[in-house]
Order: C-alpha cells, then structure tokens, then sequence
C-alpha cells in the first residue's frame, strides 16, 4: 500500500506501524472517567467492513502519527491527516 | 542420434543458434542442444519425451506444454548446493553444462517402483486417505502419513547452503506492462514513444510471446521478426526498460506489482557480483496486463501419455525450436486454431495422419486426413504414445498409430493476475473461456488475449488502445496488418467413454472420475471441488486443468459454467523461491547484530556474547584458569561488591525530552510523580500500559528546568519511544514536549562497587563526592580533562555505582581509561550474568518480572501509581481483578537445604499440596545462584506473597523432576536497608 503523507508524499505502508481505530485519539480524562469509561475506550471497537479510520505510525520517517481513512475491503485510502491536526480539532488540550 | 528430432533448418529455422552447440544431461545421460533451447526443446530434439513421473500414480510424463504453465515435466535442475526441484522444463533455458535429473521415481524413470500405485488407483481416488486412514487415530501420524508422504511428491530439496546471493529492488514507472507479445510490444511502443517511463516484463528469455511460436505476418515481416526490430526499437528509448526473464507474480495495492527476474539461472554459475535472482517492486501509475492466453487439452482416457500434448505446444515446439515431437502426428481439436497446428506442421514436413475434429460439418482441410464429428476416446504406449484410439462421427473406432498428438480444447485467458484483488472472471461463451471481470485491481487494464482478443490484430489494437487510455494518450501508433481470425469453437471439456481414468489435472492426478466422486459427495461448489480432489493446486495452480475441471462439474451437476463459477487466484502466478523472497535476508543479514561500545575489548578478552533482542551484549569475561561459567559469573559479582566493576549498559533506550511541558507530559507517562523532581536529579519511574499492565521501568533524570533523560529496558526501546510519541502527538497535542532518542548517540557504563567514586574521580573533571554528588544526582559533566559527558548516580546492583555515559565514539576509550587510571582498584567488566544475580539479590524487576501479565502492585510498587494526577493506566490499574488481596505478589525464594537448585518457571505449592494446577500458588520468574548468599535464590510471583514472608512451601517443576522446600523470604535479598548505595 501507499500512504500519501500529509508533509512527506506518497510512502510505502513499510515505513509505519500500524495501531488500529483512531478512536484511540479520544481518550478520556483520568481525574473525572472512571473505570468503565476507560474500559469502553481501550477495549470496544468498531471493525467496519467498509471505511475506517486508523492509526499509523511513520516509524521509518518523520514518527508522524497519521490518521489514515482507509476502505478495509478495498484498501483504497481516501484521507490522510497529521494525527496531531485530528487531536487539537477533537477539542484535545493539556 | 543427436538431436534426432530437429526439422531441417531450411523448414523451421527457429529461434535458435544452430551454430553453436551446448551440451548437458539428464539423469547422467549426456545430450546436444542449442542456444534459444528450453530443457524441454532440447529433450524432444534428442527424441526424450518421457520427462517425469506423476504425483500419485507415478504414471510416465512428458511435458504437454512449451511455457510456465506445464504440470508434468518438473525436474530437478543442477546439483549440491545449487539444486533446485520442481523446475519446470518447458521454461528452463539451456546452458552448456547444464544437469538436470527425474524426480518422483524409483530406481529410475523408465522403471519406476511405484508405479505399483497406477494399478492400484482404486484405492487412491480423492478422499480415499481420508475416509481410510483414521483408525487408530494414532497411526496417521506414526505410519499412514509418512508412508503415503514417500509415494507421493515432487522433488527433493539439497541439503546444503545455497551458494548464490538473491537481492531485491525497487522500481518505478508510468506504465508496466506484463507480457510482451503483440499486446505487449504494441502497448509499450505506444507508451514509449509518447515519451513515458515504460517498463515491459516477460517471463520468457525472448520477448514476442506467441509471435515466436506462429508463422503469422505482421505487416511486412514475419511475427517474429516484427516483435524483433519491436524490442530494438523500444530498447534504443532511454526512457523503456525491458526485463526479459522477469515474471511480474502478483498485483498489490495502489498499483504496486512484484516481479522476479531470473538474472543468472540461465548460467552455469552466476557472474561474480551478480545474484541468481531479483525480487523486483514495481510502484506504478498503471499497469496492462498482456499475459496472453494457455491453451487448455480435452479430457480422455488415458490422455497423459508422453507424446500427447497441447497442439499449440507441438506448433510452438516445431516453429520457435525446429523440434518435431513426432514421427506420425495427429491432432484433437474443438476448435479453428487446432487445425493451425496441422497445417503449420505440415508445412514443416511432418507426417500429420490425421485431424480428429470434435464438431460437426464444415469445410475440409485440403491434403489432410480430417475427421469431422469425431473424438479420441484412448491411448496405448507405456512410456510414450504409441498409437490412439478414434471414434468417428458413424460410430465406428478405429486405432492409429502416432506418436505424437496434440489436443486443443480452446484457450484460457490469462486472468489470473487480474484476480488477485478477488475480481471474479465471467464466462464468454464466444471463445468458451474466462476473461476477466469487474473491479480489477486499480489502474490495471487487460489487452491481447488475456481479455479474450485472440487474433493478432485484436492484440495489437488493444494493446495500443489500453496504453493510450491508461496514460491518456490523444493518438497511437498506426497498427501493423495482422490477420484477425475469429475464434471459431464448440465446447467439448471430456470425452465420454468407458471406465478408464481421463485425466484433468495432470499435475495432482485429478481425473474425470475424481470429479465425479465429488459430485457423489456433494461437494460440488468449485471451492469444495478444489479442496476435494486437489484440482489446480501445486506448481501449476491448474493452469491447464482448473477450467475443464469445473466445465465438468457443472455437466454433471446440470448448471451453467457461470453458475457453476470459478475459483480465483491469489499471487504468486508461477513458483517462487524462498531464497528470492528472502533476499539478502540470510543467516546474520536476516537479523543483524547491534554491536556495544565495549564490543571490541570484550572481544579481545575473550568474553563470551549473549544475544539481547538486537544487541550482542557481553555475558561474561572469563579469566585464565576459569573453566566453568560460574566460576566466572561469582567472581564478577563478588569482585564488583568488594571493589569495583564495570558494566556496558548502552543498550538501554535513551529518550530525550524536552520542552515547558516536559515535568507534565512525564507525569501523564509515567505512573509516578517526575515534575517536582529537582534538577539534577533522577527517579526510577514506573509505565504502565492504558490497560493497568506495568509497561516499562527505568530511571529518568532531570538535566535542567525543561530538560528530561529517560532510560528504558533494552527491550522496549523502540515500543516506548513509539508510546510516547502516540502520547504527544495524539493525546495532549497542546503540550510543549520534544523527543528524540539518543539509544545510539550516548555510550553508557555502570560502574559498581565500594570503589566507585575513587576510580571514577580518576576520570572525572568536576568533583563528586557524596555530598558534591548525592545518592540519585544526575548531571552534566565532563572527563578526561573536557570530554562532555553524563553521570547518574543510579544503582542496579545495589552497590555504591554510578552511571557514566559519553558520546559514543569515545566509549571504547572511555572504558579502556576507567580500567587503566582505576587499576590499583582491581576493577573488573561483569556481563549480563552478573547483572542479573546483582539485581535478584536486591530484588529488582527485570525481564521475567516486567512480562506484560503483571501490574505494579504484583511487583511490590503499588504505592508508585498515584492517583493523585491522570497517568497512561492508572485508572484501569485499579480494576478489581488487578488490585485482589489474594493476588500475586513480588517475593523472594530461597531453598530450606542451601544444596537445593532451583529452576525458573517452577510453581509454589503448599506443604503436602497434590502438584496439579488447582493448587498452583504461583511461579519463579527468575533464578541464580547467589554468591553472598551461597545458595539458589529467585524472585517469583506467589499469591498472596506479600503475607506469606518467612513461611515454607515447595516448588515444584514436574519437567525438571523438582520438588524442594523453600521458603518464602523478602524480595529484598541483599543489603536490605541499601546501606551500600548510599556510601
């Protein structure tokens, strides 16, 4: 596969570590979640058949967390974010 | 005799050097040949037709046909350790020298004991192993397995190193085009003369494809000759590579192809410098697929004779080789381009008796015997065709003698790499065949026969039409005049008669019954008919046989081919070796070692290595005079508590950070508080996974206000880093917080013992003493009179030590002046053994203990995860089932009997406890022999440890035969007020 990095270009998918669900991204505040909200986070999934948006890790590059939209029957990917961008526009601060 | 079978070079000249001769054998047997030969041609030059043994039956096999897609003729090419099985001998090229020898067989080809299994077929119909071999169960892997694995098979893999070098590569290109037949050359003289990046592969050594094989024009010149001065002109484009001997095996995702270029098989040995073969990856803006199309036979009894063959393999054989199969030759046909063979082979001079045409009516070939409405229904001849048997249209048989026959069922587009992203072929009636469906992989389009365009004309324009539309070309080349036959064929798949064995896939022994026994069973979907009876596995992956196969099934089952379906392919397309998939991946190159700054003089003390994931760390140094690991391990331990020793611990990962941030971004990672540490100084830090599971441990120094070092485990190095990167960037984007590793940019040395300091202040510039440099200072410094440099004052080993680190160029130096300006303290280099008795005396955790199962209040440092602040796992730490009071929890072992040995991985049972798993109370994860002590100790996990100090049990290793009472001490072992760390 190819992954069209948002600052680098077009990468082959040997360059990452994949993660899995960007949901990863919307992490719950410690001090006020509690258990089962922590539970939800880490362990329930979504595995669509179909678009899904997932974490890579550019681990032989820049170590860009990206945000891939990816179609998991076809492997055709429609968007590649800076994680980064996808977190502080999920409203995530300090 | 030799080369009994060659036309005369005024008939069928061929595409070969008559001029030069190569010589080579088979099975020891010395033969002639010529440049442009396959293994194949030359064998039927010399009249060999018999060529293997098959699979099950180990029934006589030539080759049927003259490319990539023949299941019978495998053979075992070249010898030691250069041996290679399975070599299909229809695309073996010759080379002078060349060894080939049968395999399958026993004693030799001609006699084969096993062919014992032929008379026996009853018992070896598909399913029969299955439904016979069950009882006792035991005996199928004891008897039945490697009794029926020795029978059946193919050839044997060398047992030696394979010589030669694999390599891989990377290319890129605005079209690649797979196959350079008319298709092919068309597309890529489209491509390449609109100035584009071309690159044109072929699996065969000369490009043309069935242009070499036919007698066609094309344009003013014969086929051959265009697809010649075709490749001349493309290979004078700077902006085209061609890549003949390169089969391109698979389609991947976003126009990514991989291909294998057979660099030197066609050598005796490899050129110095050059590799056997290239695993090529192909990055490309489109690809066409111009794989032409595979001939496929008719199935009757006895139709796997030597000498019974494709009839465009027989045509392709007499006009790209001058080779006739046969004296007395005669074609089956169900369709126009059969009858193309008999002229073709007339027109060379061989004696064509007969054409047995399966359709009704219709014109007469002139000068032929043609049988209109006619089937052969059997064959005779033990290793090869003697004569066949013909049931004409009035009903009458009739035998004739031949020695050669070629079948033609009609042809199979090459689909196969189109599939590979699961696009399923649809059924065209029009040429009874496959051709390719919808949802192709992207950019990929098909031109030529493989999309069902058989004449040469269709080739050709839609070869140029797919390279003009796949790069969005205006205008084309002008296309060469070419005949444009239409496919004229009436469906035939078997021929039904009698109760022998016709066969379909000739490569797993799959016949018309096995089909029929299929349907029996109901397993008639093509994936359980697949499975079933082995049909288009192996090798060849049915390229002859898969569609004949499942035309029958749907005969028998009363639905249409498109009903019935087809299975799909998956990459490779034909086989490929382990070696070329590895590459340069092999022995140390697979897995290169990390070397540590200390490598070099540890190497010349003799010391021995321990792998430690990547790195290659030192496990201990012995002295003269030590014959057994211990005795060198105690007196590494003992020596370093006495006075001094001296560790490499460069091997820990080394993470800056830095940033305002920086004390709150530790905060969050670490279970533990790191913003109120003061500089210069440093704390041991617990991870934990978001699941609650202790991740990592280390000690992290704060260099200045903004300015952090962490260390890691060797081991999660790289897992860390990547954690914390997945913290900064996707969790707390806001926060102001750097990070770079700097694993390999710092050498790193413990340096142990009541001697430390005193050695160290040899070393050292700046001045520190203990109150210059307390208990958990960290700092920067600088040695040797300027040298910047680290210092930690962190023990693992529960000594009085420090941590030194240097840039890493000089840590060779560095350890080299610490042993020379500290000498008159006896200082001695300790490894990894040594280590790791310090630390289970003191009881730290390291590698059993941090095992990814076990939280920080197992280990004895629940009080580390403060809940006072949001940390990565501290909310799922306090899960009920991780925080049970009855839970495991970190101890201490050691044996009642000091004598007693100890094994890691032993479980704690009860005093008078039965060993079985109920009773289980825990287990050791780590074990040494302890010096100080003078017995076994060992760390492990013991439920409810933490209450049971000072009590006895046993521990108990069913494996070891181990059952020996120990008891239960502090984790603790050595020095437990950590009086010496402090000094």
């Amino acid at each position: 596969m190819i992954i069209h990095h948002p600052i680098l270009g077009p990468r082959d998918a040997q360059e990452f570590v994949y993660l899995g669900d960007a949901t990863l991204i919307d992490r719950p505040d410690g001090m006020t979640a509690g258990v089962e909200a922590f539970h939800d986070y880490l362990y329930n999934r979504d595995n669509p058949a179909g678009e899904h948006r997932e974490l890579w890790y550019h681990e032989q590059g820049d170590r860009s967390w990206l945000v891939v939209t990816r179609n998991t029957v076809t492997h055709e990917i429609t968007k590649v974010e800076l994680a980064r961008d996808v977190a502080r526009a999920r409203g995530r601060t300090k | 005799m030799s080369q009994s079978h060659r036309i005369d070079a005024k008939l069928a000249g061929g595409q070969i050097d008559r001029t030069r001769t190569l010589r080579f054998t088979f099975d020891g047997i010395p033969y002639q040949g010529h440049p442009g030969d396959t293994l194949a041609s030359a064998l039927l030059a010399n009249g060999v037709r018999l060529m293997g043994r098959s699979f099950k039956y180990h029934r006589p096999r030539g080759p049927i046909s003259a490319g990539s897609e023949e299941p019978n003729a495998l053979v075992e090419l070249r010898t030691g350790g250069r041996q290679e099985p399975n070599t299909r001998a229809t695309v073996a090229e010759l080379y002078d020298g060349l060894e080939a020898n049968s395999q399958n067989r026993w004693p030799s080809l001609r006699f084969d004991a096993m062919g014992i299994n032929d008379k026996l077929s009853t018992f070896f119909a598909a399913g029969f192993y299955y439904k016979t071999f069950m009882w006792p169960k035991s005996f199928w892997e004891k008897l039945y397995e490697p009794i029926i694995r020795r029978a059946a098979g193919l050839g044997s893999v060398t047992r030696e190193e394979d010589p030669d070098t694999y390599d891989k590569g990377f290319l890129h290109c605005d079209l690649l085009v797979i196959g350079a037949g008319p298709a092919g050359l068309m597309a890529a003289l489209t491509a390449g003369r609109a100035g584009k990046r071309v690159i044109l592969a072929d699996e065969d050594f000369r490009m043309g494809g069935r242009l070499n094989a036919e007698t066609f024009a094309v344009g003013d010149s014969q086929g051959a000759d265009w697809a010649a001065v075709s490749v001349a002109e493309l290979s004078a484009m700077p902006n085209v590579r061609l890549m003949t001997r390169t089969t391109v095996v698979g389609a991947f995702d976003h126009g990514i192809y991989s291909a294998v270029e057979r660099v030197s098989d066609h050598l005796l040995t490899p050129a110095a410098g050059k590799p056997r073969q290239v695993l090529w990856r192909i990055y490309t803006g489109h690809a066409i697929l111009a794989g032409g199309a595979t001939e496929r036979p008719i199935a009757f009894e006895n139709n796997d004779r030597p000498g019974i063959m494709l009839a465009g393999a027989l045509r392709a054989y007499a006009t790209r080789w001058g080779v006739k199969v046969g004296e007395r030759i005669a074609v089956f046909t169900n369709n126009d381009d059969g009858l193309r063979t008999a002229l073709d082979l007339q027109a060379k001079g061989v004696d064509v008796v007969a054409v047995i045409d399966s359709r009704e009516g219709g014109d007469l070939l002139p000068g032929i015997r043609h049988l209109r409405g006619a089937e052969v229904i059997d064959s005779t001849g033990s290793l090869g065709l003697k004569s066949i048997t013909v049931r004409q249209s009035n009903g009458r048989s009739e035998t004739i003698a031949v020695d050669a026959l070629g079948v033609s069922g009609g042809w199979n587009p090459n689909v196969n790499i189109h599939s590979h992203h699961r696009s399923r072929p649809v059924y065209d009636a029009s040429i009874a065949a496959f051709v390719p469906g919808q949802d192709g992989p992207q950019g990929l389009l098909v031109a030529g026969a493989a999309t069902g365009a058989m004449s040469t004309h269709a080739a050709l324009k839609t070869g140029r039409d797919a390279a003009m539309a796949a790069l969005g070309l205006g205008t084309g080349p002008d296309l060469p005049q070419a005949e444009d036959a239409p496919v004229r064929i009436t469906p035939l798949w078997h021929v039904g008669h009698g109760k022998g064995r016709a066969w379909i896939d000739q490569q797993n022994d799959v016949t018309v019954k096995d089909v029929k026994l299929a349907k029996q069973e109901n397993f008639t979907s093509v994936e359980h008919l697949k499975r079933y009876t082995t049909l288009g596995m192996a090798t060849d992956q049915g390229k002859t046989g898969n569609v004949i196969g499942l035309a029958i099934m749907a005969e028998l089952t009363g639905r249409s081919i498109p009903e019935t379906g087809t299975t799909i392919y998956r990459p490779p397309y034909t086989p490929v070796a382990m070696g070329t998939l590895a590459g340069r991946s092999r022995g140390k190159e697979f897995k290169p070692f990390r070397l540590t700054p200390s490598h070099h003089w540890a190497k010349e003390q003799g010391a021995v290595f321990v792998e430690v994931g990547n790195w290659l760390r030192t496990q201990w140094v012995p002295k003269a005079g030590e014959t057994e690991w211990r005795q060198s391990v105690d007196r590494e331990v003992l020596a370093t508590r006495k006075s001094v020793g001296i560790c490499d611990v460069t091997t820990l990962g080394k993470i800056d950070i830095q940033g305002t941030d920086a004390g709150a971004f530790l905060d969050r990672v670490y279970a533990n508080t790191f913003s109120t540490l003061p500089v210069g100084k440093c704390r041991y830090g617990l991870m934990l996974r978001e699941d609650g599971i202790v991740f990592d441990d280390g000690t992290t120094a704060r260099m200045g206000e903004n300015e952090y070092v962490m260390t890691t485990t060797t081991a999660n190095a790289v897992t860390v880093f990547r954690h914390l990167e997945f913290c900064r960037q996707c969790l707390w984007p806001e926060m102001d917080v750097q990070l770079i590793s700097t694993t390999e940019a710092w050498a790193q040395f413990s340096v142990a013992g009541p001697n430390a300091r005193k050695l160290l202040q040899k070393i050292v510039d700046q001045d520190i003493s203990d109150a210059a440099f307390p208990y958990m200072g960290a700092g920067s410094i600088t040695v040797c009179g300027g040298l910047r440099a680290r210092l930690f004052r962190i023990s693992f080993s529960g000594e009085l030590a420090y941590e030194i680190a240097v840039p890493t160029r000089y840590g060779d130096a560095l350890l080299r002046e610490m042993l020379a300006k500290g000498a008159e303290y006896d200082p001695i280099v300790y490894g990894t053994e040594a280590l790791g008795v310090m630390r289970i005396e003191k009881g730290h955790v390291a590698g059993g203990e941090l095992n990814g199962q076990s939280t920080a209040l197992n280990m004895g440092l629940g009080k580390m995860v403060s809940k006072k602040k949001d940390a990565i796992g501290m909310v799922l730490s306090q899960r009920e089932g991780l925080t049970e009071e009855s839970g495991y929890r970190l101890v201490g072992v050691k044996p009642v009997n000091p004598e007693a040995k100890l094994t890691a991985g032993s479980h704690f049972l009860e005093t008078g406890a039965a060993a079985v798993a109920e009773n289980d109370g825990g287990w050791l994860t780590s074990k040494v022999y302890s010096p100080h002590l003078g017995c076994d100790i060992a760390l492990g996990y013991l439920k409810g440890g933490d209450r049971k100090i000072g009590q006895r049990m046993r521990i108990v290793n069913l494996l070891a035969g181990l059952d020996t009472e120990v008891e239960i001490i502090s984790p603790h072992m050595f020095d437990p007020e950590g009086e010496r760390l402090r000094g």
